[in-house]
Parts: structure tokens; sequence; C-alpha cells
């Protein structure tokens, strides 16, 4: 099947169509299954692609090799160029602040951003969820043996939430659990994964972000990092967040 | 960035010591020329272009032009994408590993258009700052790239080896 507005799928999936282009293909998108099709594909393709490319990292001693290399040439040349050093450095530190502000910034929303693709690829799945329950004592006990950690459940009942299930997922190379709830039509991903250091410096404790109408919410608790996030409201996703942390 | 930094230079290196070579002259060579980053531009731009330019001077870098030459997409028509076919439907059915082969596969010059859209989420415009090419030519080369991988994947899920 061809359509004229797929030759624009790429820019739109890479967030490069903006004002009219973007409403119109927007519009169309509602009206043509076989473009959203196409364009969750290509988002799909993208967000592996993205997966799949973090694949190098480099190692402690060589990352202290280049600060020390570069240190090293800093101060030799400052030895010969104190006036230009000092505007050179206070233009460095200049764009250094807003930089690191930014760049703590774009880390949580890459974060939050690539479970929010987790989320949704698991609800665009056939099977969502690998043991489906709505018992947390058939589901708890599916992941022992499967992660190198354990977490605790809450009691659902009389709440708005209902548990769907949970399957195993990967983040940045660390397994954890994906926990699938439903409030009214809305479905909800908690995901628990062992806390790390880049992951301990989204924050410090709670915090709530809205993108692209998804919410989320992140905080840490004996040693494990939760994030809740869904297309439902912030007060339902802070609702199942504090449910969540009654089974502490 | 400096993570950033050094899983592009191994993707262009395909070799651990020449990516931390590669890394290290980028950082000595960018803090040398710090004074010609003009402030209000692109800061990971200028330091992509770097690691890009120091890498084409290098050997590896200069056998990647000699096998991939970076012209091959003068024409920079975007590629017509094509909508639903039997190779978009097979790709839910693929692997990250098939995804890693295709990757692995393409043109270096496509590659390095992939990930710095991919992986590094940059403009259109940035990349095209990154590569000094044309924005109608990094449009193209992602059209391609991507036209190619999802060739490679249908045909890696139907079992067949191209």
């Amino acid at each position: 099947m061809s359509c004229e507005w797929s030759a624009k799928l790429d820019r739109y999936v890479d967030s490069e169509l903006t004002g009219g282009e973007l409403t119109e293909l927007e519009a169309h998108l509602r009206a043509c299954p076989a473009c959203t099709a196409d364009a969750l594909r290509r988002l799909q393709l993208k967000r592996m692609t993205q997966a799949v490319g973090r694949r190098f990292s480099a190692t402690p001693q060589f990352r202290l090799k280049v600060e020390q290399s570069v240190s090293a040439g800093k101060r030799a040349w400052w030895a010969g160029r104190w006036i230009p050093a000092i505007a050179a450095a206070a233009a460095l530190v200049a764009m250094l602040i807003p930089a690191a502000v930014w760049l703590q910034r774009a880390r949580v929303e890459q974060t939050l951003g690539e479970l929010a693709d987790l989320h949704v690829s698991t609800l665009a799945s056939a099977n969502p969820v690998d043991v489906v329950s709505t018992d947390r004592h058939t589901v708890k006990p599916w992941f022992q043996g499967k992660l190198p950690f354990s977490f605790n459940l809450p009691e659902m009942r009389n709440s708005p939430f209902e548990l769907i299930g949970g399957r195993l997922a990967y983040f940045q190379q660390s397994p954890g659990a994906q926990l699938l709830f439903e409030i009214g039509k809305h479905r909800i991903s908690v995901f628990i994964f062992q806390d790390r250091a880049d992951l301990s410096r989204l924050n410090a404790g709670y915090s709530l972000h809205r993108k692209l109408a998804f919410s989320s919410e992140t905080w840490t608790e004996g040693g494990l990092r939760y994030f809740v996030v869904g297309d439902a409201s912030p007060a339902g996703i802070h609702g199942l967040s504090e449910r969540l942390k009654t089974a502490y | 960035m400096f993570a950033s930094l050094y899983n592009f230079a191994h993707w262009l290196t395909q070799d651990r010591e020449e990516a931390e070579d590669l890394v290290q002259e980028t950082y000595l060579k960018a803090f040398k020329g710090f004074t010609s980053f003009q402030q209000g531009t692109n800061l990971r731009a200028w330091m992509f272009r770097i690691l890009r330019n120091t890498f084409l001077t290098s050997r590896t870098g200069l056998r990647v032009k000699m096998t991939d030459p970076l012209d091959l997409d003068e024409d920079t028509e975007a590629m017509p994408a094509t909508g639903e076919t039997p190779e978009t439907l097979l790709l839910a059915r693929a692997d990250q590993q098939a995804v890693q082969d295709a990757l692995e596969r393409l043109p270096a010059p496509y590659r390095e258009a992939i990930l710095l859209c991919d992986m590094e989420e940059m403009s259109y415009h940035e990349i095209a700052e990154t590569l000094g090419v044309p924005m109608g030519t990094v449009m193209s080369r992602l059209s391609r790239a991507r036209k190619s991988m999802r060739e490679r994947l249908a045909a890696t899920v139907r079992g067949v080896t191209k």
C-alpha cells in the first residue's frame, strides 16, 4: 500500500514536522489506519536502533585518562595565555552551567521517554504480559529466579486499580519487572529496577513528570528504583504510586 | 557527552583502542580549539564534528572512505517511503540482534546518519552541521538507511540470508 503521506512519516517520527505540516499529518493519521500502523513500525525501528546503538561504553580507566590528559593540556595552555585563558575560562563556565542543567533535564527526559516507549510497545504487543493474573500472590512469585531482587505488591482490592499481570523488562542492559495495571480504560506500567548511580541522579525522591500526554512518577526505596508510566491522569499515576509505596 | 562520543567513536572505528585514541584526540583538539567555538552555536554538534573529522583523517577513516564513498547519495532527493509492505509487517518480529546486524551492515555514511538521528536524537539540522552535508542529503541517507534496515530485517525474519 502506498499513500502520499507516507513520504513524511520519517520526518514525523524524527519530530521534524512542525506547524501546519504536523497538524495535517496528525489529522491524516487519525483517519488512515495504514499510515498509523506504518508510523508505529517506523517508531519501533527507531527505538530498537536507539537501544542497540548504545552498545559501547568506555572503561572508567579510559575516562580518567582523558580527564587527566585534558587537565595536563589545560595547565600547559594556561601557562602562556593568562589573559585569553581567563576569558576562555569564563566563557567555558558560562557555557557549562546551563549545559549541566540542560544535560540533567535531557537525562531525565530521555530515561522517562525510553520507559514510555517500553510501555507503548508493551501495549502494542499481542501478548503484553507473560504472567496474566490479577492476583499479586501469583504475579510476584513468577519473578522468582528471574530477577536478582524481590519486591512487594500491595493489595489492590477496594482501589480503582486492577493488576493485569507482569513481564520481564530490560532497560539499559538491566533486567527488571514490568507490572501492568488498569484504571478505567487506561493502562499503566510499573517498572522496578535495581537502583544505580545514573538512575539515582534522576531525583532525590518523589518526582512527577508529564510530557506528550504521558505521566510518570519515579522514586527509590530499599535499593530499588520505581517508575510508574502511563497515559492516565497525573492524579491516577500518583494514586497508584502511593498505593505501591504502602507495600513496603 | 563523553559516553555518547565514545559510543559513536566505537561505532565508527569498530575497535576499542582506536575509539579510545579518537575520543582522546577529539577532547584535546576541542580544548585547544575552544576559542574557535562560537558561543550560541551547538556544542554537541561541534564536538561530534571534531570527532568525525578526526576519524576521517585516520587510517581506518581513510579506508572507510575508500570502501564506502561518501558521495554515494549525491542525489539528495529523499527516497519515497514504502508504506505498509510485507517488510514493515515482518519488522515487528525482528529482535535486537537482528537490528544490530542490520545496523552494522549499513554503509558508513548511512550508519553515522542513523546513529546521530536515532541514538543521539540530533535534529536534521544538527546532523547536517555535524556531517557537513546539506539537510537534503541527511534526509536521503536516513531514508535509504531505514529502507535497507527494513529489508534486511525482513529477510532475517524470513530466514533468508541476503
